[in-house]
């Protein structure tokens, strides 16, 4: 066990790509610290450089305070689980689980014991004969766990290990995953694209676009408070709401009508030197049936009538889309994220925006209905470089 | 309640077991009358593949056991009989034969083992040059693209006293295409230069099949270069190693034309088929060079047996379906 520390690292392709840039992340001994972002922002390479099985063009990694860069993969101690699995194909479950022992050359005997607790933790004594083409896609993924944890690594890394399982055993696996770490205390540094993951495993989540780090920090933090505009749309499910607004005479105009600005939110704008045209942002689960807020409240908000388009009940809740009228928001950061959900090209223009209702709610599909919002919880981005103005870290 | 629900199962159950045999025949008889259908028109279909196989394979060797069991010699015409398996006993009870049947298995060992070692190192540094790729397998497959016929004659300059650069370098002078361990030794690696690249080609064919991630994750659990290779890519990809030493250990036990051009078999340096050649084309004796043939023919189908018996010990278990 040990603490991992990348220090301003970089990674150049030989074809001239620059991968990684600049990372910076410090990795505390027992941590489970997740690498998140959009697909092809560096994740893997990264985790491939901490696992020595690519070069670190610059910078220096340390594990357990010892620089590491020049040394192999299987002189750093550290066990990997792939989004393949990368299970051997001609070995049993069992074999395939001793293998790094083997290789370490501990003796029979303790092979056997540390393989049978192994298997013990992950429920997989029964299938210790089987060959892995024989089982299922969670059976898999925990013989290639079990081959991580059988040789108590330093560390583990993990690139995706859960995206090739179906949706309902990916929530499975994902608690087993976390019940796991704890139960060993082992570093933990996992790579995923998807944010519920980064969320709901690590202590804390490194943000990452375009070969660099946005922010790291606790899930709940980065919710909270996102350093700008490409966190903020990345963490969250539905994503938070962007609206064009223009900043008047403290006012913020905008397509859901004239938004006060709050002594908190005031006080923040105080310092970050903010434009004119912003973009606000503001989370679904701000919003409210303006019917169910009571009057008191109600002042301290802003209130819109818009057309339902869709109404989604999902049970404990409702969700509502309207489409705005007046322009999208528009930046760099956004056009990335929409392109890394595959929206890009969705078609209608204006402002879409998602409000989570309480389920009393009594809007209907199609009618046009009074929502409310808190604008204390509005969150202001500069659209030029998609700094947060209301940012409180 | 529950009671209900297990009756009903119970009734299921029974119902399953009763009346499923009377009916599955029927469903069987219904399923194969598709079936049939299907067969039939498969068989239609290959037909004309089969009557051409039977045409230019089939025939000749159904033409060549027949001349094998009589005695039959273009010299002597007129005293051609059926002579049941005296040919057989002739042959297998001449040292000629036996002579050549070891120079060919050693040849054959010899060869293809050294084949698929260099043949490995090639595919390796083919599968992981990145730049010049096309460079490189291109001048390693030059010696496969020579006909045998040139190649063996530039052997056989290379290693004649006079005019040969080998014969006067490696040689010093000595002629040793005249002296039959020697002989056997420059067959033999004509044999090697002009078909590794052949080897090289089928094993990369293999390597692409094993999963980088797998050599990933086996330098991760600690494995060295060494280990890697031996017990991760080889047992990874060795259905391909056995298709291409089948292919090739075929090939070699048939060897003729390097033979032909650099010794034409003399010192004792006869393969089968050369001895073969020797009786049926220079000898006119039908009878005899059928029966070398028809032997030639066992022993090659029992080479093939055994690997295909090796592939048969090999596969089940889904060892290729688990690489997915
Ligand atoms: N071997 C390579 N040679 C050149 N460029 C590469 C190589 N591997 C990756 N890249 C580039 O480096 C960038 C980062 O790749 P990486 O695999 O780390 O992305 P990722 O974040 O893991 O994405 P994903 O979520 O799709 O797995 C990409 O732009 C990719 O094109
Ligand atoms: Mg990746």
């Amino acid at each position: 066990m040990a603490e991992i520390v990348l220090d301003s690292v970089t990674k150049q392709y030989p074809d001239g790509a620059v991968a990684v840039r600049d990372v910076d992340i410090e990795i505390a001994d027992g941590e489970f610290i997740i690498l998140v972002g959009p697909s092809g922002c560096g994740k893997s390479t990264t985790l491939n450089m901490i696992a020595g099985l690519e070069d670190i063009t610059s910078g220096e990694l340390r594990i357990g305070g010892e620089r590491v860069n020049e040394r192999a993969p299987k002189d750093r101690d550290i066990a990997m689980v792939f989004q393949s699995y990368a299970l051997y194909p001609h070995m049993t479950v069992k074999e395939n689980m001793a293998f790094p022992l083997r290789l370490a050359k501990v003796d029979d005997a303790t092979v056997e014991k540390k393989v049978r607790d192994a298997a013990e933790i992950l429920d997989l004594t029964q299938h210790l004969d089987r060959k892995p083409s024989n089982l299922s896609g969670g059976q898999r993924q925990r013989v290639a766990m079990g081959r991580a944890i059988v040789r108590n690594p330093k560390a583990f890394l993990m690139d995706e290990p859960l995206s090739n399982l179906d949706a309902k055993l990916r929530v499975q696996m994902r608690t087993s995953v976390s019940r796991l770490q704890k139960q060993l205390g082992t570093t933990t540094v996992y790579v995923t694209h998807d944010q519920t993951e980064a969320m709901t495993l690590g202590d804390r989540v490194v943000v990452m676009r375009g070969g660099a780090v946005q922010q790291i920090g606790a899930p709940q933090f980065l919710y909270d408070n996102p350093a700008n505009l490409f966190v903020a749309g990345f963490i969250g499910s539905p994503a938070m709401n962007f609206v064009p607004a223009a900043l008047e005479h403290g006012v913020l105009r905008s397509a859901l009508g004239d938004v006060p600005l709050t002594d908190r939110v005031r006080g923040l704008l105080e310092g970050a030197d903010a434009p004119r045209e912003v973009i606000m942002g503001l989370r679904p689960e701000h919003f409210e049936d303006a019917r169910l807020v009571d009057e008191a409240v109600r002042a301290k908000g802003v209130t819109f009538t818009d057309h339902v388009d869709v109404l989604e009940s999902m049970g404990s809740d409702k969700f509502a889309y309207f489409s705005l009228q007046g322009e999208q928001a528009t930046s760099a950061e956004l056009a990335e994220l929409a392109a890394d959900a595959g929206a890009a090209d969705v078609p209608g223009g204006g402002v879409s925006l998602v409000a989570r209702i309480a389920a009393t709610s009594t809007a209907v599909e199609g009618e046009p209905a009074d929502i409310w919002f808190d604008a204390d919880k509005v969150q202001l981005f500069d659209p030029a470089n998609g700094r947060n103005l209301t940012y409180s870290g | 309640m529950s009671h209900a629900v297990n009756a009903d199962t119970a009734g299921t159950a029974g119902s399953d077991a009763g009346p499923t045999p009377g009916l599955s025949p029927k469903a069987k008889a219904a399923l194969s009358e598709g079936k049939k259908a299907e067969r039939r028109l498969g068989l239609l279909l290959c037909a004309p593949a089969i009557l051409i196989m039977a045409a230019v394979a089939g025939w000749p060797i159904v033409y060549s056991l027949w001349l094998s069991l009589q005695r039959y010699d273009l010299k002597f015409p007129d005293r051609t009989e059926f002579v049941g398996l005296e040919n057989y006993v002739t042959v297998l009870s001449n040292p000629y034969w036996w002579n050549a049947m070891w120079v060919t298995v050693l040849i054959t060992v010899v060869s293809v083992a050294v084949e698929l070692v260099l043949g490995m190192a090639l595919a390796l540094i083919m599968h992981r040059t990145l730049v010049g790729r096309g460079i490189v397998r291109t001048s390693t497959l030059i010696p496969y693209g020579i006909v045998t016929v040139v190649a063996a004659f530039s052997w056989r300059y290379a290693w004649t006293p006079g005019t040969g650069y080998l014969a006067e370098t490696v040689a010093g002078g000595d002629p040793v295409l005249t002296e039959k361990i020697p002989a056997i030794m420059v067959v033999t690696l004509a044999e090697i230069w002009k078909t590794t690249p052949f080897m090289a080609l089928l094993l990369m064919a293999g390597l692409a099949l094993v999963p980088d991630d797998l050599l990933k994750a086996a330098a991760m659990d600690g494995a060295s270069a060494w280990q890697r290779f031996t017990k991760v890519m080889v047992p990874v990809m060795k259905p391909a190693i056995l298709v291409a030493l089948l292919f090739r250990t075929l090939d070699a036990f048939r060897i003729f034309d390097n033979l032909f051009v650099l010794t034409a078999g003399s010192q004792g340096t006869s393969s089968v088929s050369m001895l073969t050649y020797n009786n049926l084309i220079k000898g006119l004796n039908l009878g005899i060079g059928s029966t070398m043939s028809v032997l030639i023919f066992i022993a090659v189908a029992i080479i093939a047996f055994v690997f295909v018996k090796l592939f048969g010990t090999a596969a089940p278990g889904g060892d290729g379906g688990g690489r997915r």
